[in-house]
């Protein structure tokens, strides 16, 4: 029995990569959410809205790179991220000129603009690729570690190694702090006011004076913003590709689901459900049970439940599940 | 029945009411008329009543007087300016305030919030607007930092019709506001209401309650399929035996 030692594998392997990851989708999914409740429907061009940002922050990361400008121990990225913002925001509002908006004056049905918003999935999709490329671009610079495994065995003398990168720490910091913020906004702002009022009921917001162009334009800036700091996160943390951020929609969709579209704060429950779901299922818990286990019951298997290649069945499932038996997600959002 | 029988309520000598629909015609799109020539108006300080059985057009012809559906026939005018071609949104902002007869709130949102909201229009400071609703319905100050969608029937139509006095309007139209709600309610509901006009702030209402609503009512209109059957006060009305016989169930 050596509870520390599985404690610090258990935190290395488990609960520090999911707390990373389950904020990257927190994120993302606070970006799908805010477009269900205010603008109804669901965004399926969402996973490329986060890859399109997050190009346009490699581009200008590559930019300031060249300039010899650099954060020193922290990610370049950091600092280009507003262009990334940007760039993000430039194409959304644009799509949502030329396309959203011709359906918005219809009153199109949520299912579609749903169909519409693959379309714009495809688009961005092939967008990106022109621009930057299908293949896996690096772009995490600064310093690599908080703590790395050797120094942590040192420190300690334990047998296990407790590896702290950088790219985590400062997710975890940056998702703190844009919620944080996000909520700041949605509650204390006339602007972040309007938009709840929107998304509760149209027809009175109408009736009340609120503006529905201007609700639907920050509404598109904000889940720009959002979409750039979640894809920028996540490719720092491991890396990036368009292909990966077009699958990221699954657990992402899942997460704002599973938390309830339309909530803020189920998106972010949802995220974190999503991410320890997929981590913890997909971990091989061999080494924690071997620290745990007395000798003689050592497992002789890696006690995997699933491969990583499975990892998205788990949001696939958590989905279904959610749907059977609770529609309305954790915090009652809207049914779908 | 004496349909379309009454006079138009502004006779030429008499100074014209503060909001008027006159000889309104039409429906909602390319629908069939809902409304036949109707003409609702309200005075200055008075408390107006639309009464009538379901499907005679009464909250149809509410609806057209803020704007809500074109009308074929007919103006609106609203303190001697004719208003007919604004959109609702441009009537808010001319001083009418509508309470819608149902999603009428921001259900999610706080007491606090769905009045502040009510007065987005707004850029002075809403204090003492938010302090002269809450001297009207004290059960708000006590709610005000919970969701309105959690409150009662009785309370959510009082959210709502602060929501709407927040503009500080200069007339008040309420689509039915004791739908769904308690007898005791109601009669709860009408005092606030009669409170409200006090105020001097003009009141047009929709009632499916029609005895109750014509005892308050200096002014009461009985539509019947889209046009005026009988116009009076809300005694004259609860007197005339034909009208008794019809509505008000003998």
């Amino acid at each position: 029995m050596d509870v520390l030692n599985a404690l610090v594998a258990l935190a290395n392997f488990v609960l520090i990569p999911a707390v990373a990851y389950g904020s990257q989708l927190a994120l993302g999914a606070l970006g799908v959410t805010l477009v269900y409740g205010i603008l109804r429907f669901s965004n399926f061009a969402h996973g490329d809205t986060m890859a399109w940002g997050t190009m346009c922050t490699i581009l200008a990361t590559w930019g300031l790179q060249a300039a010899g400008i650099t954060l020193g121990p922290l990610p370049t990225a950091l600092l280009a991220l507003p262009a990334g913002i940007l760039g993000a925001a430039l194409l959304v509002l644009a799509t949502d000129r030329m396309v959203y908006r011709f359906y918005r004056a219809q009153k199109a049905k949520p299912v579609i603009l749903v169909i519409v918003s693959m379309g714009v999935m495809f688009i961005y999709n092939g967008l990106t690729r022109f621009v930057i490329g299908p293949d896996d671009q690096n772009f995490a610079d600064g310093e690599r570690f908080v703590i790395n495994a050797r120094d942590f065995r040192e420190m300690t003398g334990l047998a296990e190694g407790l590896a702290l990168r950088s790219t985590q720490v400062l997710t975890v910091v940056t998702a703190v702090l844009v919620v944080a913020l996000l909520f700041w906004f949605l509650t204390h702002t006339r602007t972040g006011k309007s938009m709840r009022a929107y998304a509760d009921n149209e027809d009175l917001a109408l009736l009340s004076g609120i503006n529905p162009e201007r609700v639907v334009l920050v509404t598109w800036i904000i889940v720009a913003a959002l979409a750039t700091v979640a894809g920028v996160l996540y490719g720092l943390d491991k890396s990036f590709k368009p292909f990966t951020y077009f699958q990221l929609l699954l657990p992402v969709f899942a997460a704002a689901i599973v938390g309830g579209l339309g909530s803020p704060l189920g998106a972010i429950a949802g995220g974190f459900v999503i991410a320890f779901s997929e981590v913890g299922l997909t971990y091989a818990w061999k080494k924690v049970a071997t620290y745990l286990l007395p000798e003689s019951l050592a497992p002789e298997g890696l006690l995997q439940l699933m491969g990583t290649d499975y990892k998205f069945a788990v949001s696939f499932v958590i989905l279904v599940i959610v749907l059977l038996f609770r529609p309305t997600g954790l915090f009652r959002g809207k049914s779908v | 029945m004496t349909e379309n029988a009454t006079m138009p309520a502004a006779t030429p000598s008499a100074p014209a009411p503060f909001l008027i629909g006159e000889a309104m015609t039409g429906g909602y799109g390319r629908g069939a008329d809902i409304l036949q020539g109707c003409t609702i108006a309200v005075e200055r300080g008075e408390i107006a009543v639309i009464v009538g059985p379901n499907g005679a057009g009464k909250s149809t012809a509410m609806k057209a007087l803020f704007g809500m559906l074109t009308l074929r026939t007919g103006r609106v005018v609203l303190d001697g300016e004719d208003i007919t071609t604004l959109s609702p949104q441009a009537r808010v902002a001319k001083g009418m305030g509508f309470v819608p007869q149902t999603r009428n709130i921001f259900p999610s949102m706080t007491v606090e919030e769905n009045l502040e909201m009510g007065a987005f229009l707004r850029r002075d400071d809403l204090r003492a607007t938010m302090e002269q609703i809450y001297g009207l319905f004290p059960i708000l100050r006590d709610k005000r930092r919970q969701a309105a969608g959690e409150l009662s029937g009785g309370q959510r139509q009082q959210v709502a019709v602060g929501r709407a006095l927040m503009t500080k309007p200069s007339v008040l139209m309420l689509d039915e506001p004791t739908a769904g709600v308690s007898p005791i309610v109601m009669d709860e509901l009408f005092d606030r209401i009669i409170e409200v006009s006090r105020t001097g702030i003009p009141i047009l209402m929709v009632e499916q309650n029609a005895r109750q609503a014509l005892e308050i009512a200096d002014k009461g209109y009985v539509l019947v399929q889209g046009g005026n059957a009988f116009t009076g006060t809300g005694q004259d009305l609860l007197a005339d035996p034909q009208v008794r016989r019809s509505f008000l169930g003998g």
